[in-house]
């Protein structure tokens, strides 16, 4: 890293914020004190820094006055740092010479019981703003070749489906399964709802169409071992079980988790299950359908009833598995139906919680019905309790919906309809892949919502029923979701990625391996320079944590954007001298607030009133109807609330939200 | 009562979970000493021994490190690195004859707002007793 030269030429812009900061913040003062600061050719107040018409003044002024470094003093970064990027970006400026100052969040809210002392805290934030641009540098984003190939782990439905097409969007797969046969949970599948196609025969079709794809590699008795590297680059070592002791290593663009589910075991006495062998779980007799014919026999006796358990597992008020499975009283009721098709005269009890056969799969329910199945309503807390009694089942239960009375029945088969736990070995699948789970044990998405196949690692997708209970539309569609997605990235050249690294000083370098030995993500590899070994930065790998900095005995790690010159610099910032002349009273604040135009307003403002023109609406209303993240509706929308803009209507049905109005136009 | 005189406190605080903490602290207007400044960083076991030392040494009583804990994105060790940096912080001040009790450490979370405060309010009381 060099000394970059000092900006000489910096603009401050500091925000109002409509009041939020001017209220309790002397911007006035600390605009002439700016003013006077070293490099500082501009100090300016605004009304709203974010407003499309600053936007605009701001690229102007960049350019008019050739400014080399900018600071914005407004709201959280969290808010706006991409806005001024993309401002000092459109006036030709690097967006690393911007500095974005918090003295709302941080300042004029925070100390707005003390406005003398936050103006001062004010001044030495902005001070440390300026310093830091002084001492900032142009970045510019790493550039990365990108693989088109992509390793999906698990054949199951949504890993093959998606590894045909991604092969037929023109990029390299390897399908990397554990088991020793492709298919998973779908080639233990009898006849599906609505086509009648047997689970067996769709794996068959994906396996052929699979190894007919001269661009897919598929790997059976195989898993992943380690993965390195970063999207568009990723180094995969896969273990090879047949062969013992071998691996191969892939370079891969993207990876794609289609790793699936496990059936919920029933633990030993839950009701009934290994107290009798005539207690089973559903996937089991679903496989004792298929193979049987003419009559329905279990253990060499005649099966006349039957009674199905449901939410076996599920929706557990005390236990792990709180969520609902939604795919199995659907799939309960549709193997009850395949026993009335398949073999005449024998009774379906189905003793139950709720049923939820959503969608098309309500005809089920109906058709179950009419053929005369018997639906009993139990209770979480008042389970069935189910004994054997000689070779047959008696099954104790307290019926909802008459009256609460005991019932008793008896059964020659009980079937514990259990639901999608996620599978055992999926903490270790999320060590490798350092890919979050969730408190069901599934693995997480980015959003549930807005970016449903994407990880918190880029470049590592999810697809199925890994990420929670799924059918199999819903598994393919999330997979080929994942896979459009996974091509969209790889098919382009090139990618960009932010350029927050560290870099080391080669001279003052001594290879101590300390800085490797600290770093998670082995972004840190030995070279030779000058006849000398040194540390170097493998840049699209590192994640920009700055750990390798501390360990460094001859300080030669520095972080992009945290340098000790700019950090030191903002330091030195706080702690400088300001005398401003402290003055109260906001008339000023209320002259502007008349005379300020629509155009002023932050666009979220705009869509904001733009939404509320018909009706009042809820925070979480007016988030969905803006796109808006529903923080930054509560926060503009307070603001909108003190300067009546808007104001309260009343609680909404639920008395859970309050409804917001307009109160100007 | 906060006065200009105020104990100044130099916090280090991590991007992505600690700052959003600080910050609701502010949009809740839960008030702590207005001479409590903040450094963003990624990672709180990315913070260098010098910058501490640096602070303390430029006008600042005392350095308050609100890290992630076990919440940390980068790195498992990371509260384990954090507390080599804060030892090595210490040895450091010892030298220069600083206190150690003016460099302090807690897991501050993106809503532990009030314990944000409180932990400000705490550390501004103990910098005024060691004046």
């Amino acid at each position: 890293m060099e000394e970059s030269k000092k900006k000489q030429r910096i603009g401050v812009y500091i925000c109002h914020c409509g009041g939020n900061i001017s209220d309790h913040v002397d911007v006035k003062g600390l605009r002439d004190v700016m003013a006077g600061e070293e490099n500082v050719i501009i100090s300016k107040n605004v009304m709203f820094a974010c407003a499309d018409s600053n936007q605009k003044e701001m690229i102007r002024d960049i350019q008019d006055n050739h400014l080399d470094g900018i600071v914005v003093a407004s709201c959280s970064p969290k808010l706006h740092l991409h806005t001024f990027r993309g401002v000092a970006e459109r006036a030709g400026l690097n967006p690393y010479n911007y500095v974005q100052v918090n003295v709302r969040e941080q300042c004029s809210w925070a100390h707005s019981d003390h406005p003398d002392e936050a103006s001062l805290k004010a001044a030495g934030l902005i001070k440390a703003g300026i310093r830091r641009v002084a001492s900032s540098e142009a970045l510019y984003n790493i550039e990365i070749k990108a693989h088109r190939s992509v390793v999906i782990l698990g054949a199951g439905v949504a890993g093959m489906r998606a590894s045909i097409d991604l092969a037929k969007m023109g990029n390299q797969v390897i399908l990397v399964e554990k088991e020793a046969v492709t298919g998973g949970n779908l080639s233990r599948k009898g006849a599906l709802f609505p086509t009648g196609q047997k689970g067996t025969e769709l794996v068959e079709t994906l396996t052929r169409q699979v190894k007919n794809e001269p661009a897919i590699t598929l790997f059976t008795n195989a898993t992943i071992e380690k993965i390195t590297g970063s999207i568009g680059n990723f180094q995969v070592e896969v273990a090879i079980h047949e062969k013992a002791g071998e691996t191969l290593t892939f370079a891969t663009g993207a990876i794609l988790v289609t790793t699936g589910y496990e059936p919920y075991q029933p633990v030993e006495g839950e009701l009934g299950y290994g107290k009798s062998t005539r207690v089973i779980p559903i996937d089991a007799f679903d496989q004792l359908l298929e193979s049987k014919s003419g009559e329905l026999q279990f253990e060499g006796k005649t099966v006349r009833r039957i009674a199905f358990v449901y939410c076996v597992g599920m929706r557990q008020t005390n236990g792990n598995n709180k969520y609902c499975s939604r795919t199995c009283c659907t799939a309960a009721i549709h193997s009850s139906l395949v026993v009335h098709e398949k073999f005449k005269g024998v009774k379906a009890f189905h003793l139950y919680r709720d049923i939820r056969t959503y969608g098309k799969n309500e005809v089920l329910y109906e058709r179950s019905s009419k053929a005369g199945d018997i639906y009993l309503l139990y209770q979480e807390k008042e389970p069935p309790v189910i004994e054997p009694r000689g070779d047959q089942l008696l099954i104790r239960v307290k019926d909802q919906l008459t009256r609460k009375r005991e019932l008793e029945l008896e059964t020659d088969l009980v079937v514990l309809v259990t639901g999608m736990v996620s599978r055992s070995d999926s903490t270790t699948v999320a060590d490798r892949l350092k890919i979050p789970i969730g408190n069901d044990r599934f693995f997480n998405e980015i959003h549930p919502k807005l970016r449903p196949v994407e990880t918190v690692i880029n470049g590592i997708f999810l697809g199925g029923s890994c990420q929670g209970p799924k059918n199999i539309t819903e598994s393919v569609q999330s997979s080929l979701a994942a896979a459009a997605k996974i091509n969209a990235i790889i098919s382009k050249e090139t990618l960009f990625l932010e350029p927050i690294v560290a870099r080391i000083d080669p001279k003052a370098c001594t290879w101590c391996g300390k800085c490797k030995e600290v770093c998670e993500y082995e972004a840190i590899f030995q070279v030779e320079t000058n006849g000398k070994l040194v540390a170097s930065v493998n840049e699209p790998v590192c994640k920009g944590c700055g750990i390798c900095g501390p360990v460094c005995p001859y300080d030669a790690i520095d972080l992009a954007q945290f340098s000790n010159a700019e950090i030191e610099g903002m330091i030195d910032g706080f702690s400088d001298v300001v005398t401003l002349v402290q003055k109260t009273g906001t008339e000023e604040v209320t002259a502007t607030k008349k005379t300020v135009k629509m155009m002023d307003f932050p666009s979220e403002w705009r869509s904001i009133m733009q939404s509320l023109q018909e009706n009042p609406m809820t925070i979480p209303e007016i988030a969905t109807s803006t796109g808006l993240e529903p923080a930054l509706v509560t926060w503009h929308l307070m603001t909108m609330n003190k300067y009546f803009i808007v104001e309260p209507a009343g609680m909404d049905d639920s008395e859970e939200y309050y409804r917001y109005q307009l109160k100007i136009n | 009562m906060v006065t200009k005189e105020s104990p100044r406190i130099l916090v280090f605080s991590t991007e992505k979970i600690s700052d959003p903490g600080i910050d609701q602290a502010g949009l809740r207007k839960i008030h702590y000493s207005p001479t409590v400044y903040v450094i963003s960083v990624p990672c709180s076991s990315g913070i260098k021994p010098r910058w501490v030392l640096h602070a303390l040494q430029s006008g600042f009583d005392g350095v308050f490190i609100a890290a992630d804990g076990h919440e940390c994105s980068y790195s498992p060790r990371c509260p384990e690195l954090t507390n080599d940096i804060i030892a090595e912080c210490q040895r450091l001040m010892k030298e220069k004859e600083i206190n150690p009790k003016r460099i302090r450490m807690a897991a501050i979370c993106s809503v532990c707002a009030e314990p944000f405060a409180n932990h400000m309010n705490n550390f501004t009381k103990i910098l005024t007793e060691l004046a």
